[in-house]
């Protein structure tokens, strides 16, 4: 049993979160520059309409660390009900924002009650009064309470205002016991604003106010302990307007003194508020004696320090102040920090003040993301704030382009950009392009221009635009390994067309190892592998820089002839058994004891629409963070102390995205499987029974070669199927599936004309893990229903991830079963491009690229393993079984083969 | 009779199963929905099961019967989509308030064939829960992602609409009232300020409320967005009798939640999940001694007042339910401490 569980009166608020006001917490702040009285640029945005850069003020205030968020639309010019609704329905779309309570702030209930309709979290209503008599107070009380929501009650009847001690308590009391009894208030809900009023303002009668209120403060949480104390804090230094520091410090005076008295919080200016032991200590002083009220003269003393002070500028990075700044720092900032919100202004302000369109980019816009490039070098940014950058790089860009071409046509000989130019590109038969998109988006980052050709695009098309656009690189891309050949043709191209710009390779599947020994030495002027999009940077800056080039040329290819030297060397070391003793030494399989499972049916069951809802339970993050260079186990790594507040955002900006495209149905995921009969020749052929009549089909699987220790098998995927007649002459089964995520292009195109490489990029991600969190889920639907063979399986999203289940679904391509050929198989008998409308190119990869493809094995003994490197014997035997020529089948094997071809 | 309050200090109450699992054991026809007085209407009525407490009250008076027989102490009406919102579907706005009064005479009906009978003599007492469901429309989320700020229905709306359901329920004579399946914390507060302006109005004493609400999956939060703990402190002000959770889950995965629930609830705490996940073929399949040996658990820990059953759920479920909490200790109200 539980123990006796005691709840104390704390305040509760919520918006998306809670938020408890506990005696021993801290002043809580509340925002106050979503307040169109106290804000212009915020009041200039509303009246504009601009509701979306509105947000923006919301967001930096929770940046700055508020914890309530003060709105208030009481402007004359203003339908302030409308304006209060528009504002926070949308800001309830934004979970950064809506995470925290709203404080409802207007002097007009109606555009109270307008607020109160829109939120679903406990709110704050800023505020009621008696001033218009007690039957209007508690009828607006009532209304509060039905919505649930915590009050403020101004110290102020009918009589007016309260300005002194007595007034403030007798008329708080008052209030307190109305709302207490008469409308069933709870104590802890009420919130005194006991009347903040401008000090120093050189009439007598102000000098006290402070302590007034400071007393008041006292008396009230006394009397009233569940009640809580707020107040507009930058009332107290009005008379001070303009002097910000001088208002700084008196502020952060007046809390220290009225937060010991027990107010709980106040509304300020989130992240302005300086800390009181680093006020200067003579003008600490001064703000002392004018909010104590020490001396008659106090005022005076701290007007004539106030003239000496310079309201000085502060480089507060979550605060508006850097729209202060000149131009090219603002642009520097924007960049920086991926802020949008007002790069077009800010470019165009720039481009007035330049002579010349292009010196913008040249000058301002090149220092920014200078800067953006050396964070990145350092380790202190990481590649999606890049990502982050580039967009404003590219929007910034977009407003200059026109000009710029317009001088170009007044002008044809001003001078042009002169960036260098690389040609980015996927080659022909393969359309992943992820990496591809982020190793452009961060070399565009660096200053470079990008020719980004797309996927599936042919040599020739690489070589022709290479040449017309006269590029500096030529950077190639590729995920599955026929793209390797396709490289290495390129780089043939390159050479017969007497090309001298360097050749880069990257992507999932290259690597220096295959660079160095098949492609480099078909290109003379230059190839260099590169690993990963930050890599990217400092290569192509040694490839460009004429002091750089040759040695850094020289460097690769001493290192890459090495390689091929440790390639040809290591060969021999290894050991190999005949294709024939492999096979007898094949993967034991107690057939005799083994019961093959029916599946429930036999042929294919389409999924046109499957619901991605469910899907998306199923993802697999891990290879989400590696896509975008942030390496560590998931989800440990969203607390890592050097990425993790990275990763968190990223992370958090994928599940925005990804419930976006759930709830508004962007992609649609399709998929097929099927079941057939199927026995092994107790070789590496599968027999596969079509269809009802006897039509069969042979899939070809391949053995390891490698010799092995003893007792470990020499194995191949059809070790695992029944061979026939064995078993009890039961029938074996296998299966296969295929799945995809269709309807990315729109959006990926609607991002790229806003320039948002970010979202694009994230998109393109997210799908490529749809399609395999897609495949584990149809997997363990097959294991535990459509073929169910594994009944009891309950296993978590980690244990999936993790594997722990029977059978397996290894993809034709991959390690255990390498050649890409027999997708074509696949695809038959799945009738996959009808069913799923996935297209093979002419180097079998699938496109839509978010597809995944593969064998069911439901063998308990069946395992995920590489072939590894083979001999020429059985690639001669593999031929012959699928009628195919030694030559054709060593292209397609050429990265497994263990010999020269 | 005894009062709910009361009933609840002594003893963990069983709240009933699912009402669509069991319409759909029935295999109505299209004709059977419409019945007599629908015959003509000029949409289809076949899944309008709320339209069943007028076309068929046999049927919804036979299920609550089963549900009462099986232990069920708090029958919900079967009124789940009955406002003129969530009606506008079938162009039977105008019938919300009349669906509301036939429901709650079924149910009422039911509990009163139940207590007469000489299985049910001296098992009182038994209480009718105005079910009061979460509209297929909602406050805080916009359908349009162009637009966010862009909302289908407006908070008066939906507050009018729940007040017409408070007042059917009322005048028909339910116990207390049922907000479940809350995935939108502002509907859940429109029907809580319609219930509060109804009472008002109308001057009867007001009714006990429950409040359910729904944690759509592992985060833990509403699908509005809502930790749970966010979602509680913004519906404590309806001063319900139970705070609770239903729906979307099965009770292995709501587990962590009615624990969490059940620290920080000033008041009694309810939790009806689902007969576990659906399966492959969207069915649930958790067997009631399943069901019934999680709930066990909940109430041995201490986390429960009222437990019983949602989706997929049946009387056997319930029933297994009943036998399995009945000789465990409630959880006992948390000590209200008035000074900080």
């Amino acid at each position: 049993m539980a123990e006796e569980l005691i709840i104390k009166p704390f305040l509760r608020l919520a918006g998306l979160e809670s938020l408890i006001v506990r005696p021993q917490s801290n002043f809580i702040n509340i925002g106050e520059r979503t307040n169109v009285t106290g804000s212009k640029k915020f009041a200039r945005l509303i009246r504009e309409n601009k509701y979306e850069e509105a947000l923006s003020v919301a967001r930096q205030q929770v940046e700055s660390g508020a914890q309530v968020l003060d709105v208030n639309m009481d402007d004359a010019l203003l339908d302030g009900e409308n304006a209060m609704q528009t504002f926070l329905n949308l800001l309830q779309a934004e979970p950064d924002i809506a995470r925290i309570p709203i404080m409802i702030d207007s002097s007009k209930f109606s555009i109270i009650e307008a607020g109160l309709k829109c939120v679903q979290g406990k709110c704050i209503v800023n505020s009621i009064s008696m001033k218009e008599g007690l039957e209007k107070f508690i009828q607006q009380a009532i209304i509060c309470k039905s919505y649930g929501a915590a009050v403020v009650v101004m110290a102020f009847d009918e009589k007016g205002q309260a300005d002194t001690l007595e007034r403030r308590v007798i008329i708080c009391e008052k209030a307190y016991q109305i709302l207490t009894r008469e409308v069933g208030y709870d104590g802890q809900d009420i919130i005194f604003d006991p009347n903040i009023f401008a000090i120093a303002t050189g009439i007598e009668e102000h000098n006290n106010y402070a302590v007034d209120f400071i007393e008041a403060t006292r008396v009230i949480k006394q009397k009233m302990p569940l009640a809580k104390i707020s107040g507009g804090v930058s009332n107290i230094s009005f008379s001070f307007r303009g002097n910000e520091p001088v208002r700084e410090a008196m502020h952060s005076v007046f809390l220290f003194y009225a937060i010991q008295a027990g107010m709980d919080m106040g509304i300020v200016n989130a992240g302005q508020l300086v800390v009181y032991d680093e006020i200067e200590p003579n003008l600490r002083k001064l703000c002392e004696d004018v909010v104590l009220n020490k001396n008659p003269d106090s005022t005076d003393r701290l007007l004539s320090f106030a003239e000496t002070v310079k309201s000085r500028e502060k480089s507060e990075v979550k605060d508006e102040a850097w729209r202060n700044g000149a131009v090219e720092e603002r642009l520097k900032h924007a960049l920086i920090n991926g802020i949008t919100d007002f790069i077009e202004a800010d470019t165009e302000e720039a481009r007035q003040k330049y002579p010349k369109p292009l010196e913008v980019i040249e000058g301002p816009l090149m220092d920014g993301m200078n800067v953006v490039g050396d964070l990145f070098g350092s380790g202190k940014m990481f590649l999606p704030q890049v990502v982050k950058s580039a967009r404003v790089m590219k929007k910034s860009v977009a407003v200059l382009t026109p000009f710029i071409e317009e001088e170009k046509r007044n002008n044809p000989n001003a001078k042009q950009g002169g960036a260098a130019k690389v040609l980015m590109a996927t080659v022909k038969g393969d359309v992943h392009d992820i990496g591809k998109n982020i190793v452009g988006v961060v070399l565009g980052c660096n200053g470079y221009e990008i020719l980004d050709l797309g996927v599936m695009v042919p040599a020739d098309k690489i070589l022709e635009v290479a040449k017309k656009e006269k590029v500096d690189i030529i950077g190639l891309s590729g995920l599955i390994t026929p793209s390797l050949d396709e490289m290495v043709h390129v780089a043939r191209e390159m050479k017969r067309q007497h090309f001298e710009v360097p050749l880069m390779i990257g992507g999932a599947t290259t690597s220096r190892m295959h660079t160095a020994v098949k492609i480099a030495p078909e290109y003379e002027n230059g190839v260099v592998h590169v690993l990963d999009a930050s890599r990217s940077v400092t290569v192509v800056g040694s490839l460009l820089n004429k002091e750089q080039k040759t040695p850094f040329l020289k460097n690769i290819g001493l290192e890459y002839a090495r390689l091929k030297e440790d390639f040809g060397a290591k060969k021999t070391i290894k050991q190999y058994l005949g294709y024939q003793d492999a096979v007898k030494n094949k993967a034991k399989v107690d057939w005799t004891a083994f019961r093959p499972v029916k599946p429930s049916f036999l042929g294919n069951m389409v999924f046109e629409d499957y619901d991605l809802g469910e899907i998306a339970n199923y993802i697999d993050w891990q290879p989400f963070f590696i896509a975008w260079e942030l390496h560590g186990k998931f989800p440990q790594i969203l607390s890592d102390a050097k990425i993790g507040k990275e990763a968190t955002r990223l992370f958090q900006d994928a599940k925005e995205l990804l419930e976006q495209l759930i709830r508004e149905k962007w992609l649609k995921a399709r998929g097929v499987i099927g079941f057939w009969e199927a026995s092994s020749d107790g070789k590496d052929t599968v027999i596969v029974r079509e269809g009802i009549d006897d039509k069969t089909i042979n899939l070809e699987f391949l053995r390891q070669q490698i010799k092995k220790a003893p007792g470990q098998a020499n194995q191949s995927l059809a070790d695992f199927i029944a061979p026939k007649g064995i078993g009890n002459d039961q029938k074996d089964h296998i299966g296969a599936f295929a799945v995809s995520i269709h309807g990315i292009e729109e959006h990926v195109e609607r991002f790229q004309k806003i320039h948002d490489d970010y979202n694009k990029i994230l998109l393109q991600a997210l799908a490529d893990r749809l399609a395999e969190a897609f495949a584990e889920r149809l997997h363990q639907r097959v294991r535990i229903r459509f073929w169910g063979y594994d009944h009891s399986e309950e296993l978590s999203n980690d244990q999936l991830i993790r594997e722990e289940y029977h059978g397996i679904r290894p993809a034709p391509g991959y390690p255990a079963c390498p050649d890409h050929t027999e997708k074509n198989k696949l695809f038959q008998l799945l009738q996959a491009s009808e069913n799923t409308g996935i297209i093979l190119t002419e180097s079998l990869a699938m496109y839509p690229a978010s597809s995944v493809c593969g064998w069911y094995f439901a063998n308990p003994e069946s395992r995920y393993f590489g072939v590894g490197k083979i001999e020429k014997d059985q690639v001669e035997e593999y031929a012959k079984r699928k009628n195919m020529s030694l030559e054709e089948i060593e292209k397609w094997l050429r990265p497994i083969l263990e010999y020269d071809f | 009779m005894k009062n709910i309050e009361d009933c609840l200090k002594e003893r963990i109450l069983i709240i009933d199963g699912a009402m669509g699992t069991m319409i759909q054991g029935y295999k109505l026809s299209e004709a059977d929905y419409r019945g007599e007085r629908f015959k003509d209407w000029h949409s289809d009525l076949k899944g309008n099961n709320d339209l069943l407490s007028i076309t068929q009250p046999a049927i919804v008076r036979e299920i609550h019967s089963k549900y009462l027989e099986a232990g069920a102490d708090i029958i919900e009406t079967n009124t789940f989509n009955s406002q003129r919102i969530s009606l506008a579907d079938y162009h039977m706005e105008d019938l919300a308030y009349e669906l509301n009064r036939a429901a709650v005479s079924c149910a009422r009906q039911a509990v009163e064939d139940f207590l007469n009978s000489p299985y049910g003599k001296g098992k009182g007492p038994k209480f009718v829960a105005g079910a009061i469901g979460p509209m297929n429309k909602t406050l805080s989320i916009s359908p349009d992602v162009n637009n966010p700020g862009f909302r289908t229905v407006l908070f008066d709306e939906v507050a009018n609409a729940y007040y017409e359901q408070v007042r059917g329920l009322s005048d028909g004579g339910v116990d207390l009232l049922l907000v479940e399946t809350i995935f939108d914390t502002l509907n859940a507060k429109a029907a809580i300020y319609a219930i509060k302006k109804y009472f008002r109005d109308s001057g009867k004493p007001s009714l006990p409320v429950m409040i359910s609400g729904t944690i759509t999956d592992a985060s833990g939060r509403t699908l509005s967005g809502q930790t749970l703990d966010a979602f509680y402190t913004s519906v404590m002000h309806a001063r319900p009798l139970s705070i609770g959770l239903n729906c979307a889950l099965g009770a292995e995965q709501m587990r962590p939640h009615i624990e969490e629930l059940s620290q920080i609830a000033s008041c009694f705490v309810s939790a009806y999940p689902n007969a576990g996940l659906p399966n492959a073929m969207g069915e649930y399949d958790e067997e009631p001694e399943q069901t019934a040996h999680f709930l066990e658990d909940w109430a041995k820990e201490g986390f429960v007042n009222i437990v019983g059953g949602c989706c997929g759920t049946t009387p056997d479920h319930i029933r297994h339910i009943a036998e399995n909490v009945k000789k465990i200790k409630p959880r006992p109200l948390p000590v209200l401490e008035e000074i900080i």
